[in-house]
């Protein structure tokens, strides 16, 4: 059984994602006999082209996702380079890192809620600062350029970066190099971007692939505070394939196909930018500079991620806010005063919406669990791991833009008729709950010492009797930060929700994002907080589980 | 009586080259110590007996309980009693747990189990430690729990890679004399692994030393009939 769980993890994870391409491929060639599609054509494309403003959409898509991919990566590169090892930095760690659960359009929503022209900085500035008794009349959220958009996707993928860089720096030995950079007479900025982020840089590029895809094909950000005339490609493909009328799947499709390449054409772009700037890295390695902009960088990059967390962190705190806000007009800085009534009313709808959240991803991590422990043991049994060539398989799914295969495999569930359950919306969950399961819990279980394995079957324990005994609780914390990773990861998905569930699945996050278009704020606040509290009452919990090394001494007393 | 541990031919190669290898018996309440520099397969050798050898290494050679081949057996089923340099107790579980572990099933009974573990930890001058958390014990009594824990698991035999390296100089005899006095009492065979000169003089048994110069040049073939046969 153990040797067929790798097998069927990367089926369940990776059949998905080949049948969904496949799946939106037929249509986008205009070959689908159930909905009257019967010879291949290129007439879905021709539909597609002939959209007015497609190309601007396209390229705000382009642009957006390049430029919050490069923000962000920026930011927490300089910004490590110049404060690692300081206060500051672990401070930032410790605000950034429980940010990382918070799912995208949660994010979102604070970010409108703090920087909208009726936001809460306005509401500070008004009207002592600008006069302003009314919310002045500008497009800050929603602007055609997609820069309030950008704004909130660097904020999302900061903390992600920023986890992913602090899980590879070990290995790169970044105080010694420093120290020997330092002796050799280099800037700290100037020592940790020439010594450090060469060797950092490939164990963080797929994390960086799988936000530049995110980022150029997102949909939730883009609808909450992204433009509308037009918007970026995603979201209208979305609409189309929600459209009721079944003929635009095809454009729908071949618009699908069309993202995939987008995202692939700026993931291109971002491979020629890595040459160039190994070019430059030599070039300056060989010159021999000795500084970098040595007090500029820290300036600017501890002011941008200081400003950043200090604005995710509003946001949030505004979204509870909103939700218990009574009367709060424009200009008052606080609601006139605190009522309940929000949770009162739309409690019970919000009820069933987390509990259908519960329903599909509690089955999906357990599973998700189950598969990557069983992967994992099968590799500790086996004695060899298999880490390095199946790295880029797991992140795949992350690479691939979402809507390119849900679009297929929702057509395929649709003839297989498991469209619109919960089953099917737990499949497509699996996809993107499964990477970040295993990511999470494969180097917490390489870690363990394998010596204690060791020594149980040597002792006499058998194989089942060592991994349920001593291996896995040496891993129990990790099982529990991983599970509530992976849920974290469940309850943000908005996109396979919608498009496999048809609609008809609605989770906190469904349901939130649905309310973006509306203007109940109190509401909006209501969900965009549930959304951020699942995760966290998932990662209270998992913190509540004693690691090994904080194991409490049995009899302190009898102890002494 | 326990049965003698027969090393038979064994041969340990890295990537085509060859490293170590053993061709003798070792008498039930023996001690056959195994010198030689880091990098020449002793620990490797353990853990082929053990039954973990790492992928990189290859192995030949039977490894033999009497007239049981263990090679052909699962490492659980081998009942080989390992101590490495580090006491390894299982940090999630107290210590009564760790030595429970390692009874063997067939002593049932939850008071029959807990009275072993008692007289165990008795044997060491540990009575009473079964709530301790391994973590708030000193080198010393982790050690001692280690090998109780070990010896309760009613082991074939004892494979030991270099378990006294990381005590203090006190501690290393005290510790030393204990495990060849508790192992011969069992009448259990014993493979040492070491590098320090006063193991292998207080194990008093047979030496191999892997590191002469006429062993080092043509370690595979040549060590083991080199040394001193008893």
């Amino acid at each position: 059984m153990l040797k067929l769980a790798p097998a069927l993890t990367l089926t369940l994870m990776l059949g998905p994602v080949a049948a969904g391409l496949f799946g939106t491929l037929l249509p986008a060639a205009g070959y689908v006999p159930a909905l009257g599609g019967t010879a291949m054509s290129r007439e879905p494309l021709r539909l597609l082209l002939g959209q007015p403003g497609i190309g601007q959409s396209a390229l705000l898509s382009l642009g957006t996702g390049l430029a919050a991919t490069l923000g962000a990566f920026t930011v927490v590169v300089l910004f490590t380079a110049a404060f690692e090892g300081s206060r500051f930095f672990r401070l930032l760690r410790r605000l950034l890192s429980p940010l990382m659960a918070v799912p995208h359009a949660a994010a979102a929503f604070g970010l409108a809620f703090l920087i909208a022209p009726s936001g809460f900085v306005m509401r500070l500035l008004s009207p002592w600062a600008t006069g302003l008794q009314r919310p002045p009349d500008l497009l800050i959220v929603g602007d055609p350029l997609g820069l309030t958009m950008t704004l909130g996707l660097m904020a999302k993928e900061i903390p992600f970066l920023f986890l992913m860089l602090l899980a590879a720096l070990p290995q790169a030995d970044p105080l010694r190099s420093q120290r020997v950079a330092a002796s050799l007479g280099y800037a700290p900025v100037a020592g940790w971007l020439t010594t450090v982020l060469p060797r950092v840089y490939p164990q963080i590029r797929l994390p960086v692939f799988a936000v530049l895809a995110y980022a150029t094909s997102v949909v939730d950000v883009a609808l909450i505070l992204g433009p509308t005339t037009p918007p970026p490609l995603a979201v209208r493909l979305t609409g189309w394939m929600n459209d009721p009328d079944l003929s635009l799947r095809f454009m729908a499709s071949a618009g699908a196909l069309a993202q995939l390449g987008l995202s692939l054409f700026a993931i291109l772009l971002w491979i020629c930018g890595e040459r160039l700037a190994a070019m430059l890295g030599r070039r300056w390695i060989e010159g021999g500079r000795r500084s970098a902009a040595e007090r500029l960088i820290p300036a600017l990059s501890g002011s941008a991620m200081a400003l950043l967390a200090t604005a995710m962190l509003a946001g949030l705190a505004l979204l509870a806010l909103w939700s218990l806000a009574g009367p709060w007009r424009f200009p008052d800085t606080l609601p006139h005063h605190l009522t309940l009534r929000a949770w009162m009313v739309h409690g019970p709808a919000a009820g069933d919406a987390i509990a259908t959240t519960l329903a599909i991803a509690l089955p999906v991590i357990a599973v998700a669990i189950a598969l990557a422990l069983a992967c994992l043991e099968n590799e500790t049994r086996d004695g060899r791991p298999v880490q390095h060539r199946s790295l880029p398989l797991l992140y795949l799914p992350l690479i691939v833009p979402q809507i390119a295969f849900l679009f297929g495999l929702q057509i395929l569930f649709l003839m297989a008729g498991l469209h619109d359950t919960l089953l099917a919306v737990a499949l497509g969950h699996m996809v993107f709950v499964l990477p970040y399961v295993f990511l999470a819990l494969s180097d917490p279980w390489r870690a363990v010492d394998p010596r204690y394995g060791h020594m149980a079957s040597a002792l006499g324990a058998s194989p089942a009797r060592s991994f349920w005994r001593v291996r896995l609780p040496l891993a129990r914390k990790a099982v529990a930060t991983a599970a509530a990773l992976g849920f974290a990861v469940s309850v943000a998905q908005y996109l396979p929700t919608l498009l496999i569930g048809g609609g008809r699945v609605s989770t906190v996050t469904t349901e939130a994002v649905a309310l973006a278009a509306g203007g109940n704020r109190q509401l909006i606040g209501l969900y965009g907080l549930l959304q951020m509290l699942l995760p966290f009452a998932a990662f209270l919990l998992a913190a509540a589980i004693p690691g090994v090394a904080h194991r409490r001494r049995a009899d302190g007393e009898a102890a002494a | 009586m326990t049965d003698a541990l027969v090393f038979d031919q064994v041969r340990i190669v890295l990537a085509g080259r060859a490293l170590i290898a053993l061709d003798r018996k070792i008498s039930p309440g023996e001690v056959l110590t195994v010198m030689g520099p880091s990098g020449i397969g002793k620990s490797t050798l353990l853990a082929y007996a053990a039954g973990f050898l790492d992928p990189a290494f290859s192995a030949q050679g039977r490894v033999l309980s009497g007239p049981l081949d263990l090679t052909r057996l699962p490492p659980h089923r081998r009942r080989l009693g390992l101590l490495f340099q580090d006491p390894l107790l299982f940090p999630h579980m107290n210590v009564g747990e760790n030595i429970a572990f390692a009874l063997p099933a067939d002593l049932r009974g939850r008071e029959r189990r807990g009275a072993a573990v008692a007289a165990a930890l008795a044997d060491v001058d540990l009575a009473g430690f079964e709530a301790r958390d391994p973590a708030t014990l000193s080198g010393g009594q982790k050690a001692r729990v280690a090998l109780m824990r070990v010896l309760e698991s009613r082991p074939r035999a004892l494979l030991l890679d270099e378990p006294f390296s990381r005590l203090d100089a006190a501690l290393r005899d005290q510790i030393r004399r204990l495990v060849f006095d508790k192992a011969r009492a069992r009448g259990l065979p014993v493979l040492l692994v070491t590098h320090d000169r006063a193991d292998a003089e207080a194990a008093a048994g047979p030496v191999l030393d892997f590191g002469s110069p006429s062993a080092a040049d043509q370690p595979a073939a040549s060590a083991a009939s080199d040394c001193s046969r008893p």
